[in-house]
């Protein structure tokens, strides 16, 4: 039985969670991509949340970019070397170093290297170091041979001194560093990918090793924004969350009713998908405003009209939206799908999430994320906003347009949500009416009746459709059935018919 | 090496100033060992008493690491004349040394 190593945590989002607690502690990591991959900052990042966070001195030596620069790229993501160096918290190290500078003259060793590492780690008891990119000293000194001992013994040094390391590398042809220093540093290795696909830039990282642990082999989706680094792990896969078996109504009494008689599941998900303009986002807004209307909090992410239209259109339908978004219950964000790509889209959602602490959350429609993502990628992506918003008990609304073009995103979507909604278009006698039905509910009683979906300015509203002799009426047929029942002032022969259950409630 | 160098250092330094030499070390390990004597040998050969050449071991004061920028070690830098030059190593290719140090007229 393999006990698990001591670990630091990196403090970067998402990273400690599928490295299960963080780098080996006391011993040295490599981090390794192409050209502006994010290297340079994961391993900033490290340093500085050691410093702020876990009272980790660091040390960080840069062999490329000037220490000053890098104090000014990084003062946008809200890190203050210069502070956290005042307060020997941090010691920033810039190695100039020139093949043309610099005449050799015989046999050397990195003893100044040694010494002055040492010496940076040694002044405020730094118990993190970051070499930042060391291979470009194989472009500086010309002797690979003394180069390869040398930093052999760098690397047994570092152990030696007990500092949790990161070491970074520049990806090499056939190799995951162009010098192969993951021949020396051999613990724990992160690979970082930064792609463009449908001209949409992807940044991944994945571990390929790490000794004495178990850790998350997948690729993982991180980006970089002004809050630094996050990584997104498909949340804890375990399915062993808290279930509520409270419920939360609707806002449509009528609907309510199919759903056993209250409601959703208080943080299930809930799909809904239909053909265009059949009123999911109607459905949507009134589930946002009855949760409003009870005081909660709700986030209305829109992917395709801006919050103004959304408050106006609903208008019509006598929600009065604005009242909630003055109120601070509501929050509308509107974005463009093709903004970013879905991992920033997914990390944006966590982060306004996490501030906003919301009951409800609504995504409309998840199908046009598929036109930034392949399907796959939008699957595993709502895959993990299911999972997050389900272990903080936020109740997910999601709405689906069901179109060729999709490729039944619904579908694919089905199984990861609770409830799934279908809206569809109803067309006899030259009319076209919607009809709703409830595909699946899990854990509840549901009506499993199509039911007519009516949306006037009262609001929206189901109805019973007329099952008789005649076949199944809809719209204006079944009004006039409806009016030719009551003229009648009986309920007709074989056919049946429900008073609407909202006169009822 | 040369025959002509036993004469010739006269390069942009014919005023008479001394030439200035800092060689970094540590301790005594065998490369800094040898690049003292080494260096002690040509300088005696080519500059005679022309020169001044100060000798810091880096264990004995690491902030020279940072302040002077050292990686690699034994490590010489030509202070006085100008430029400066910078030469690693134990001292031993002396030819290297020579046209480096600009010794050549």
């Amino acid at each position: 039985m393999m006990k698990s190593i001591p670990k630091s945590k990196t403090g970067i989002n998402g990273l400690d969670e599928i490295t299960e607690g963080g780098l080996p502690q006391g011993r040295p990591t490599l981090i390794c991509g192409g050209p502006g991959c994010g290297k340079t900052l994961m391993a900033l990042e490290f340093i500085v949340k050691g410093a702020t966070l876990y009272d980790e001195p660091g040390v960080f030596m840069a062999f490329e970019e000037k220490a000053d620069e890098l104090s000014a790229n990084v003062a946008s993501l809200g890190f203050d070397l210069e502070k956290l160096q005042r307060n020997k918290k941090l010691r920033l190290d810039y190695v100039h170093i020139k093949a043309s500078e610099i005449e050799e003259t015989g046999e050397y060793d990195l003893d100044g290297l040694f010494i002055r590492l040492g010496h940076a780690i040694d002044s405020i008891g730094a118990k993190r170091v970051v070499l930042d990119t060391i291979e470009n000293l194989f472009a500086g000194l010309s002797s690979q041979g003394i180069l390869r001992a040398e930093l052999r013994r760098l690397f047994q040094w570092l152990k030696e001194k007990g500092v949790t390391a990161i070491i970074t590398g520049e990806k090499g042809e056939g190799a995951l560093t162009r010098h192969g220093l993951e021949e020396y540093v051999s613990d724990c290795v992160i690979v970082l990918d930064h792609r463009i696909i449908n001209q949409i830039s992807t940044r991944r990282l994945r571990i390929v090793k790490y000794r004495g642990s178990i850790h998350g082999t997948n690729e993982y989706p991180f980006l970089i924004d002004e809050e630094g680094i996050t990584v997104l792990p498909v949340t804890s896969l375990k399915l062993d969350k808290a279930v509520s078996s409270q419920r939360v109504s609707t806002g449509i009494p009528t609907l309510d009713q199919m759903f056993g008689g209250k409601g959703f599941f208080r943080g299930s998900s809930i799909l809904l998908s239909g053909s265009a303009g059949t009123g999911k986002t109607s459905i949507a807004a009134n589930f946002a405003n009855e949760t409003c209307r009870r005081k909660g909090k709700c986030i209305f992410f829109a992917f395709e009209e801006s919050p103004q239209q959304i408050i106006r259109n609903m208008r019509s339908i006598g929600l009065g939206l604005d009242q909630h978004v003055k109120k601070g219950l509501l929050q509308f964000h509107s974005f463009r799908p093709g903004l970013y790509g879905l991992e920033m889209h997914l990390a944006k959602m966590y982060r306004l999430v996490k501030k906003f602490k919301p009951h409800a959350v609504i995504v409309d429609p998840i199908t046009n994320l598929v036109s930034v993502g392949l399907l796959n990628d939008v699957n595993s992506m709502l895959l993990r906003l299911v999972d997050h918003l389900q272990n903080e008990g936020i109740t997910l609304m999601l709405t689906a347009l069901n179109s060729g073009a999709t490729e039944h995103i619904d579908e694919n979507v089905s199984s990861l949500v609770d409830a799934w909604l279908l809206v569809r278009d109803v067309e006899t006698d030259g009319e076209r009416n919607r009809a709703l039905y409830i595909m699946k509910s899990r854990g509840m009683k549901h009506s499993k009746e199509v039911r007519e979906f009516i949306i006037s300015s009262k609001g929206l509203n189901l109805v019973d459709v007329y099952r008789g002799p005649e076949g199944v009426l809809i719209g204006s047929a079944r009004e006039a059935k409806e009016k030719e029942a009551m003229a009648n002032g009986k309920q007709n022969g074989r056919g049946h018919f429900r008073a609407p259950a909202n006169k009822i409630r | 090496m040369k025959k002509e160098k036993d004469s010739g250092f006269e390069a942009d330094n014919n005023d008479g100033d001394p030439f200035v030499f800092r060689l970094y070390v540590t301790g005594a390990s065998p490369n800094s060992s040898r690049a003292i004597t080494n260096l002690k040998a040509f300088f005696e050969k080519y500059l005679k008493s022309r020169y001044e050449l100060q000798i810091i071991d880096v264990y004995q004061q690491p902030q020279f690491a940072k302040s002077v920028d050292i990686i690699a070690l034994p490590l010489l830098i030509k202070k006085f004349p100008l430029p400066e030059r910078r030469l690693i190593g134990d001292m031993s290719n002396s030819e290297k040394i020579f046209k480096s140090l600009n010794l050549v007229s």
